[in-house]
């Protein structure tokens, strides 16, 4: 279980990122966090991980405060914790097969990692995660050679073979075209079902979120202003999270489009097929 | 293959076994080369002179403090032959390799067969000798003086604002070239609206980032009597005044580091 | 005739301020007149140095690579093995300094301590440090190594510290989340994403110190530089012209080599 208690963050420009946040994320929940661009949610995950430093508050993983570890235990903290990127972040000269095993560098020496000698119990692994997505064959491209869905896919092994508790997810189909962003998604919240990991996916898109995950919690200005299924997410919320200006704005369009009074999710989910006739 | 199929297990190297062979031995014959180098240095060393060097340098920095203030005022003709070395000869640099680069270029060049290898060789030959040898070539013929530091320090630029700016022009947007052809215009029209254009910040870039460096090498002519602030330099380091030599380094870094901010922000201007 | 057709069109000028415009120009305009009449040229001399100059060049047709083939080849290969030992450990020493010098893997103090050395050994040209060299050790090629290594290291460190500034931020912070260490963070993130562009740097490094190791020779320390100067003072220009050949070929070889590892690193 994931705790986050009264994290704040403040970044030395001034800006306030995070207020005050309190979320607790159970065992295999995967929950996806919404918001405007600047909302906070990039820096929410990483808070978790510390690739960015809270200012205060903190942050438990299970029995262990991340938020207090020294450098050394922090990396065996951020074994645990998968993560994956926006625009995928694989080191692109890197061949496939060392990004994914770069996923198993805090539990293998420096010399061992330096001569690419690992264990061959994690080669077995990376080969079997690889089938699992469906690129064993790819093992020695180089990462920049590959396609976008399978970069992105590369990068979820990365994060699987680290055998995380939990997975931190940073808008993974930010440059994915819409049906590779469902496959992943989908790739994603099976992986997670499969090995009872629980997820914080950030996502821009309300509508992959409402499909895929099973709690969401809206982000506006560093605040959590909605916490629930995501039925519950009416106009009215969405407005709440993305501000009124702008939603308004959409939601006119809308109502000129069809002089419908659905709300926007309706919309939407006219232009974009339903999950179960995707899948 | 670097992967391999042993019963059911998949062993994953992260080379081939070729591959990391001769990787191996590119590596063993890189280290043998040194450390054969290595031993051709250590014959042609004195090693005493060198474990006594550490004694001798804190000696020379004692003795350099303080700097001979009433010195400067011996430096400043120097220094100002210094900079006109430096700017003229980027100048002269800057209009003769111009064309140079044209001519050199594989997409603006008359042609491949004649005009491009000679200005390619043109372009190598001024490269690969040092200014300072310039300066020595030019200082027998034409005897010492700031002139020959000016045609050392140009002569030696043409090659470097060539090379650079030859290679901006074979990186331009032919698209852009296409566009203006297809108004109609002539070759020379062409050049000016459709090439220069494209690589005028690159050729000021470079023009400025030259004068820089030559700031630096103009202060060394002076060694082979070429003028400039060099010559002051060798012959206090020859007299051991090292109070004058504490003074002129410190000239010459604040010209370097004056020289440095000034390119700076005129690149930063032209960007 | 309408007022639309008498309307005007000029190019604006390059620099917006008409003061400052015409204040550069005329600042430049008087630089140049004054250097250029400062510059005391004894147009004697120069006359009596034409005839010489044209010996010169015909030195050129054909050079002399024989007579004093001996000194020559000793002088190339002590320049070569300069070079190489020079450059080693100026990259090696230049790698500790470079990282410490990139301002997004190194705390303040290390990163302006880093800084610092870069910018002293890169402002001192590597004739003047062979200078004090020379002082220090004794003529010879150790001298010149040393030189040769704190230019390398200068200018190796400034481009590596900057190539660093420059990689993917994403990249590396991947790597970082992995749980890896310092070491391995270097290894997996910021190695392979410079490493391409450092050898080419390398090559390039290794070409100008041997462009630099035939001039250290006038100083004393070193290389094919004091078998050149020697012909000079002695009007032996056909083997100057030699000597000269000779570098500008081996500075070819090097510069197409290094064109051709490159593209294979790649």
């Amino acid at each position: 279980m994931l705790r986050l208690q009264n994290l704040t963050k403040q970044y030395k420009t001034g800006d306030i990122a995070l207020k005050d946040i309190n979320l607790e994320v159970p065992d295999s929940q995967v929950m996806a966090l919404i918001g405007p661009s600047g909302a906070g949610k990039s820096t929410l995950i990483r808070c978790v991980n510390r690739l960015v430093e809270p200012t205060s508050g903190s942050v438990h993983l299970n029995d262990v405060e991340v938020s207090s570890l020294g450098q050394n235990q922090l990396r065996k903290a951020r074994r645990r914790m998968g993560m994956i990127f926006q625009e995928y972040a694989l080191v692109e000269r890197l061949s496939v097969m060392e990004n994914v095993l770069s996923g198993r560098l805090g539990y293998v020496s420096f010399w061992r990692s330096y001569f690419r000698k690992f264990p061959q119990s994690d080669i077995d692994e990376a080969f079997r995660l690889l089938e699992r997505v469906g690129l064993d064959h790819m093992a020695d491209k180089r990462a920049d050679e590959l396609s976008g869905g399978q970069r992105q896919r590369v990068g979820i092994c990365r994060a699987l073979i680290q055998d995380p508790e939990l997975l931190l997810i940073d808008e993974p189909t930010a440059s994915l075209d819409p049906k590779t962003s469902r496959q992943i998604m989908r790739l994603i919240c099976e992986l997670c079902q499969e090995r009872k990991l629980s997820a914080i996916i950030n996502i821009h898109d309300v509508l992959l979120a409402q499909m895929f995950a099973k709690r969401i919690v809206g982000l506006q200005l560093g605040e959590v202003v909605y916490d629930g299924p995501p039925g519950d997410l009416t106009a009215d919320v969405l407005t709440t999270i993305y501000g009124e200006e702008d939603w308004e704005a959409t939601i006119e369009a809308t109502k000129d489009l069809d002089e419908d009074e659905a709300d926007v999710i309706a919309a939407a989910e006219k232009v974009l097929p339903k999950p179960d006739a995707a899948s | 293959m670097p992967i391999q199929q042993q019963g059911d297990i998949k062993i994953w190297q992260r080379r081939s076994r070729n591959r990391s062979l001769m990787i191996w031995s590119g590596q063993f014959v890189a280290v043998a080369i040194f450390v054969y180098c290595w031993q051709l240095v250590s014959e042609n060393t004195i090693w005493m002179f060198v474990t006594d060097a550490p004694r001798q340098a804190v000696d020379m920095m004692e003795r350099m403090v303080p700097p001979k203030w009433s010195y400067m005022s011996n430096l400043w003709r120097p220094i100002w032959d210094t900079i006109t070395i430096a700017t003229l000869g980027t100048l002269m640099a800057v209009v003769f390799a111009f064309p140079i680069a044209f001519l050199a270029a594989r997409n603006t060049t008359p042609s491949t067969a004649f005009a491009r290898p000679i200005a390619l060789f043109i372009i190598v030959a001024s490269r690969s000798i040092n200014s300072l040898l310039w300066a020595l070539m030019l200082v027998t013929i034409l005897g010492p003086g700031v002139f020959a530091g000016v045609l050392a320090i140009g002569f030696r630029s043409i090659g470097f604002c060539a090379k650079l700016l030859y290679e901006a022009i074979e990186e331009i947007d032919e698209a852009q070239v296409e566009a203006v052809t297809a108004t109609g215009a002539s070759g020379a029209q062409v050049l000016n609206y459709g090439i220069v254009p494209q690589i005028l910040p690159a050729f000021a870039g470079i023009s400025v980032f030259r004068w820089d460096i030559n700031i630096r090498e103009s202060a060394i002519l002076g060694l082979v009597g070429a003028g400039g602030i060099g010559l002051q330099l060798s012959s206090s380091i020859d007299t051991v005044t090292w109070t004058q030599v504490s003074l002129i380094l410190l000239v010459i870094l604040v010209t370097v580091i004056a020289s440095e901010w000034v390119s700076a922000k005129v690149r930063h201007a032209i960007i | 005739m309408n007022q639309a057709s008498q309307r005007r069109w000029q190019r604006p000028p390059f620099i917006e301020s008409s003061l400052l415009r015409w204040g550069l120009i005329t600042g430049g305009v008087l630089f140049l007149v004054v250097s250029i009449g400062t510059m005391e040229v004894n147009w004697e001399r120069v006359a009596a140095g034409l005839p010489r100059a044209e010996r010169f060049l015909s030195s050129f047709f054909p050079p002399d690579f024989t007579s004093k083939s001996s000194a020559i080849w000793d002088g190339i290969v002590e320049s070569l093995w300069m070079t190489v030992v020079s450059t080693v450990i100026g990259i090696l020493l230049s790698i500790p300094v470079g990282l410490g010098a990139a301002r997004n893997l190194s705390p303040r103090y290390v990163y302006l301590v880093s800084r610092g050395i870069l910018a002293l050994s890169r402002t001192f040209p590597e004739i003047i440090i062979a200078l004090f060299a020379v002082k220090l050790f004794g003529f010879g090629p150790f001298a010149g190594i040393i030189a040769l290594s704190i230019g390398s290291i200068g200018f190796y460190g400034k481009l590596l510290a900057e190539d660093i500034e420059d990689m993917d931020p994403v990249q590396a912070e991947s790597v970082k989340a992995t749980g890896a260490s310092w070491f391995q963070w270097l290894n997996y993130a910021v190695q392979p994403q410079v490493m391409p562009r450092m050898i080419g740097l390398a090559m390039y490094r290794f070409d100008i110190n041997f462009r630099e190791s035939a001039v250290l020779g006038i100083v004393g320390a070193g290389g094919i530089g004091a078998t050149l100067l020697t012909s000079f003072d002695r009007y032996e220009f056909s083997t100057s012209a030699a000597i000269l050949l000779i570098i500008i070929g081996i500075v070819m070889a090097v510069e197409y080599s290094s064109g051709y590892i490159r593209k294979w690193i790649q």
